[in-house]
């Protein structure tokens, strides 16, 4: 019989396990029969006879053990009996067990819940096939926005047409807002967001649609039949996910269009490509129709296979410089370059660090977790040193006891870990659901394998951490010490002491770092909350406008003016403009250059982010003209424009100088600066504000990009909802239900990751100071509880009732200083670590050095006056005599 | 308490009770050990209760087997025999032993002043 047959016997003999042992049962019992009668033969009397064969048989149960062990499964027999005896023995501690549990249930929830945040936006490969293929194309210095990260229709039709490092190029119309179309249908039109995307965007991804099919190429020209490709969550939520949708027509902003297909319920725009953003319908771009709106695709291509990313730039960097921006018109130029992303990169990449931050964030608290479950078992294993030494009396090996003991770590750290699953999968569902955070690939977030295989390592790991000290502690221990030692009276052992002691210490140490990470990045949110944004986001409300002008800029003047009046008639309303574009939000740029300016000579200008607004746009939004005056509804005139320039134009190109009056040349044309206002962060604000300029929405040579009416209100601006669109629908009845939102949430969006790290990290860090807190009572309690007897003798001495509280409180205070100070040493290395991801902070602010260590003193001092007062109301008589 | 001096008295312990079965056909566990015990003159002071798990490990390796049969009182009881794989491992296992008990004897009677 080979290794495989023993193993075999030796399972079923472990299945057979009853039987087997019956059979043994009945052998031993045969033997000692035989024997018995053996020995009557010899002349014995019966009772000495059998007494004879007993004695020459040896150790009944020691012949039962080594027979079972030689027979089969024996570990998983001491397994089992381990577990029910850990299931006992916790049942018996529940409280211990309780708070074991939930301990750990937090640790590893976090760090799955993290895992899998790290998991989606960092490790898994993005949700489309051979994704490592896909490449984001972008000039190389994206000064003015998304005009200056885009290419024209002719360039990208150009370099598709030249590259031979990709299979295709493709990409979307990079200058579409939220609700930027309407759904007529029976009832009020409804506001929805369409998207157009170059006909084989869909294809390049991978992405086939879950019904009917993506765009044929003839639907891509100009004045083809109008076609949509549906979103799932749209097709669920407007069509029921009725299948038979397919081929019917709707009509999108007045035109009968075609739907043709609906994507994949996987397939989420907003997720890579425009965080937060959520696209309903999406329609073909028709490059012909859009080749003379200057820079407007954003780009992307797949590589083919074999070709790296660096070969690709090779070819890009040849190409780009040549393309032209539009064909009919070469003396135009191009002047294109380009840099190309993996487009996982150019997704995830900038979040890495903040992902390794919050990684190991979690990871502390796991490890805080651990040492506090290591303090627990110690004060609990100390309680049990006796029941050890007994059982090691009786012939229980060392290993067999720490075998035992690393059981129970298994068990409780397996209990923390299903309930941690279950925590993390509830934060995880609520994360996966908060548009509003500007994170890429958020939606996709859910626990998967590799989540599950995270779990169990981290699990299995806890529990040999924490479960190991004590079990070597005690194996190691001197059997007959422990037997003394824990008997009434005296004080615990010191080495014991003084390895819990270390392990609070060290806690405490990890709480420190938690705790000035957390308060740096708390820092930095603040000093970003506190930027002078350059307009006034509060009381400040927007909402998407439609209006009929019928194409004629001469009477678009008029009805916006209508509008603004209706508008600003309404109570509590105090101002009102129209916008084509909201800061934070969309944007594009123009070329902006004085006049007689040398670009050779004098430099480059810089793009210029465009806002075409009406009078009263920037006093409703907040915003401060330094210089000059506002537009007004007369600056009509086409040979007579104007514009508003922000303070960074005016120190550039005429620094030291007034710039009102002079003459610039905006989009080809000349307009004269009559205004300056101060810089608005256009972006985010923590990037720096770029060149911006205001024209006059009533200029026929500027055409809006859409219009945004803002309003300025002391009123909490939902409750003027109802009352501006009531105005807005009686001027025109084709005013889509478009959502009225406050300003102050354009801003929150742009600062939402930041929120999320710091509100991430701050919890942990608090986890950590109350998990430390708890260690330091747990330790400063014990040794009370421990010294009650010590502490009477003391009293009976003449110790006074505050003597014996301070001396508690000292040694509470020398444990958190000698925390605090490692601790505060480690907080320096990492705050280094952490430096690129602080705003307006250094690392070793000392602010939030001397906030951390005022605050673990004060939870020092907490944890440790509660055991004090104990110990100072110690009765002396009751505690002599108890023991 | 090393384990190596456990290990050769296993080691011994299987060899004996292959031996005897060898020796005497099937027997009961009973039968064994006290073949055992009258074989070595009584020298080895044997706890018949281990010879158990001697007989398990044996049976798993395949080298004896074993059948309820009657014992002479006409009681139920295991009769262990020896297998075919049983008698070419215990040729090896005496060979081995027989070696290994020449050379200790060798050894063991080297004179004093090293004068071989």
């Amino acid at each position: 019989m080979g290794a495989l047959g023993r193993g075999v016997s030796r399972v079923r003999s472990f299945v057979l396990k009853r039987g087997l042992d019956a059979d043994l049962e009945a052998e031993i019992a045969e033997h000692i029969a035989l024997a018995t009668e053996e020995n009557l033969r010899r002349g014995l009397s019966p009772t000495e006879a059998r007494r004879q064969a007993l004695v020459r048989f040896g150790g009944m149960d020691l012949a039962k053990d080594q027979q079972r062990e030689a027979r089969g499964l024996m570990k998983l027999d001491i397994l089992l009996q381990d577990l029910k005896y850990t299931f006992r023995t916790l049942g018996r501690d529940r409280g211990f067990s309780v708070v074991a549990v939930l301990i750990l249930a937090l640790g590893i929830g976090a760090n799955i819940a993290v895992f899998s945040v790290v998991n989606t936006l960092l490790l898994r490969p993005l949700p489309f096939p051979n994704s490592q293929q896909l490449v984001r194309i972008r000039p190389r210095n994206p000064k003015g926005g998304e005009s200056s990260m885009t290419y024209s229709t002719d360039a990208m039709q150009s370099f598709q047409q030249r590259t031979s490092a990709f299979q295709q190029i493709t990409g979307y119309f990079a200058f579409s807002g939220p609700d930027n179309a309407r759904l007529i249908s029976t009832g009020q039109p409804q506001p929805i967001t369409g998207l157009m995307v170059a006909g084989n965007f869909f294809p390049t991804l991978g992405v086939t649609p879950v019904l009917g099919r993506n765009f044929s190429p003839d639907e891509t020209f100009t004045n083809s039949r109008p076609v949509v490709l549906l979103s799932y969550p749209f097709w669920k939520r407007q069509f029921a996910a009725d299948p038979s949708i397919i081929g019917q027509t709707i009509n999108l902003d007045g035109t009968q269009t075609t739907i043709i297909g609906v994507l994949p319920d996987a397939f989420d725009f907003g997720a890579v490509f425009s965080p937060g953003a959520k696209v309903d319908v999406f329609t073909p771009a028709s490059f012909s129709y859009m080749e003379d709106w200057g820079n407007t695709m954003a780009l992307f291509g797949r590589l083919k296979p074999g070709v790296t990313l660096g070969q690709a730039q090779a070819e890009a960097d040849t190409i780009f410089p040549s393309l032209l921006f539009n064909n009919k018109h070469p003396d135009w130029g191009g002047k294109f370059d380009a840099k190309l992303f993996d487009l996982k990169e150019y997704v995830s990449g900038k979040l890495r660090q903040s992902l390794i931050m919050l990684w190991c964030a979690v990871g502390m608290i796991m490890l805080i977790v651990c040492v506090n479950l290591s303090n627990l078992l110690l004060a609990r294993a100390a309680a049990r040193a006796k029941e050890f030494a007994m059982r090691a009396a009786l012939g229980a090996g060392r290993a067999r006891i720490v075998r035992q003991l690393l059981t129970e770590s298994l068990v409780l750290s397996l209990s923390g870990a299903v309930l941690g699953l279950g925590l993390a999968c509830a934060i995880v569902a609520w994360l996966a659901h908060q548009g509003s955070i500007a994170l890429p690939l958020l939606s996709s977030l859910r626990i998967d394998g590799a989540a599950l295989v995270w779990t169990l390592l981290i699990a299995v790991a806890a529990s040999i951490l924490f479960g190991l000290a004590p079990g070597i502690r005690l194996a190691t221990g001197n059997l007959q010490a422990a037997l003394k030692d824990s008997g009434h009276g005296t004080s615990d052992g010191k080495s014991h002491q003084h390895m819990r002691s270390i392990l609070v210490v060290s806690e405490i140490a990890l709480a420190c770092v938690l705790l000035v990470g957390a308060g740096l990045l708390l820092r930095s949110f603040l000093h970003v909350l506190d930027v002078d944004l350059g307009f006034e986001p509060s009381h400040a409300a927007a909402i998407g406008v439609a209006f009929d002008d019928g194409g004629l800029a001469a009477k678009r003047g008029p009805i916006l003016q209508q509008i603004l009046q209706r508008v600003e008639q309404i109570p509590g309303v105090e101002s009102a403009g129209i916008t084509d574009s909201l800061p934070m939000s969309t944007n594009r740029s123009w070329g902006f250059m004085p006049k007689g300016w040398d670009p050779k000579k004098q430099g480059e200008t810089q793009d210029t982010f465009v806002y075409v607004v009406t009078p009263g746009y920037l006093h409703s939004i907040g915003m401060r003209i330094v210089a000059g005056r506002d537009i007004r509804w007369d600056d009509n005139q086409k040979n007579q424009a104007v514009v508003i320039i922000n303070q960074t134009i005016a120190n550039y190109l005429w620094p030291g100088q007034d710039p009102i009056g002079n003459i610039a040349e905006v989009g080809g044309a000349d307009a004269q600066v009559i205004g300056v206002v101060a810089d608005v962060h256009e972006t985010n604000a923590e990037t720096k504000a770029g060149w911006q300029m205001y024209l006059s929405e009533t200029a026929p040579q500027y055409g809006p990009a859409g219009a945004n009416l803002v309003i300025r209100t002391k009123l909490p601006p939902a409750s003027l909802a109802s009352s501006v669109m009531a105005v807005l629908r009686e001027i025109n009845p084709n005013q889509p239900a478009n959502e009225f939102k406050p300003i102050q949430a354009l801003v929150d969006h742009a600062s939402s990751p930041r929120r999320f790290f710091v509100i991430l990290v701050g919890a942990f860090a608090g986890l950590g100071l109350l998990l430390a807190a708890l260690g330091i009572y747990g330790v400063i309690s014990y040794s009370v509880t421990q010294r009650t007897q010590e502490i009477g003798i003391r009293m009976a001495l003449g110790a006074t009732a505050s003597q014996v509280q301070r001396s508690v409180i000292a040694k509470t205070l020398r444990l958190a200083l000698i925390g605090i100070a490692a601790g505060a040493l480690a907080s320096m290395l990492v705050s280094r670590a952490i430096a690129a991801l602080l705003f307006n902070t250094k690392p070793g602010d000392p602010i939030t050095f001397a906030a951390m260590v005022v605050l673990i003193s004060a939870v020092a001092l907490l944890a440790g006056y509660i055991p004090a007062r104990r110990a100072s109301r110690v009765n002396p008589m009751v505690a002599l005599r108890n023991n | 308490m090393g384990e190596s001096k456990l290990d050769l008295l296993q080691g011994t312990l299987d060899l004996m009770v292959m031996k005897t079965l060898a020796a005497m056909g099937a027997q009961h566990g009973y039968g064994i050990a006290r073949r055992i015990e009258q074989a070595s003159g009584d020298e080895v002071l044997l706890n018949q209760g281990t010879i158990y798990a001697s007989l398990v490990r044996l049976q798993q390796r395949g080298w004896i087997g074993a059948e309820w049969g009657t014992s002479d009182n006409n009681r139920k009881a295991k009769f262990y025999s020896i297998t075919r794989s049983g008698r070419k491992q215990l040729a090896k296992d005496a060979a081995y032993w027989q070696r290994l008990t020449d050379v200790m004897g060798r050894v063991l009677a080297m004179p004093p002043e090293g004068g071989l």
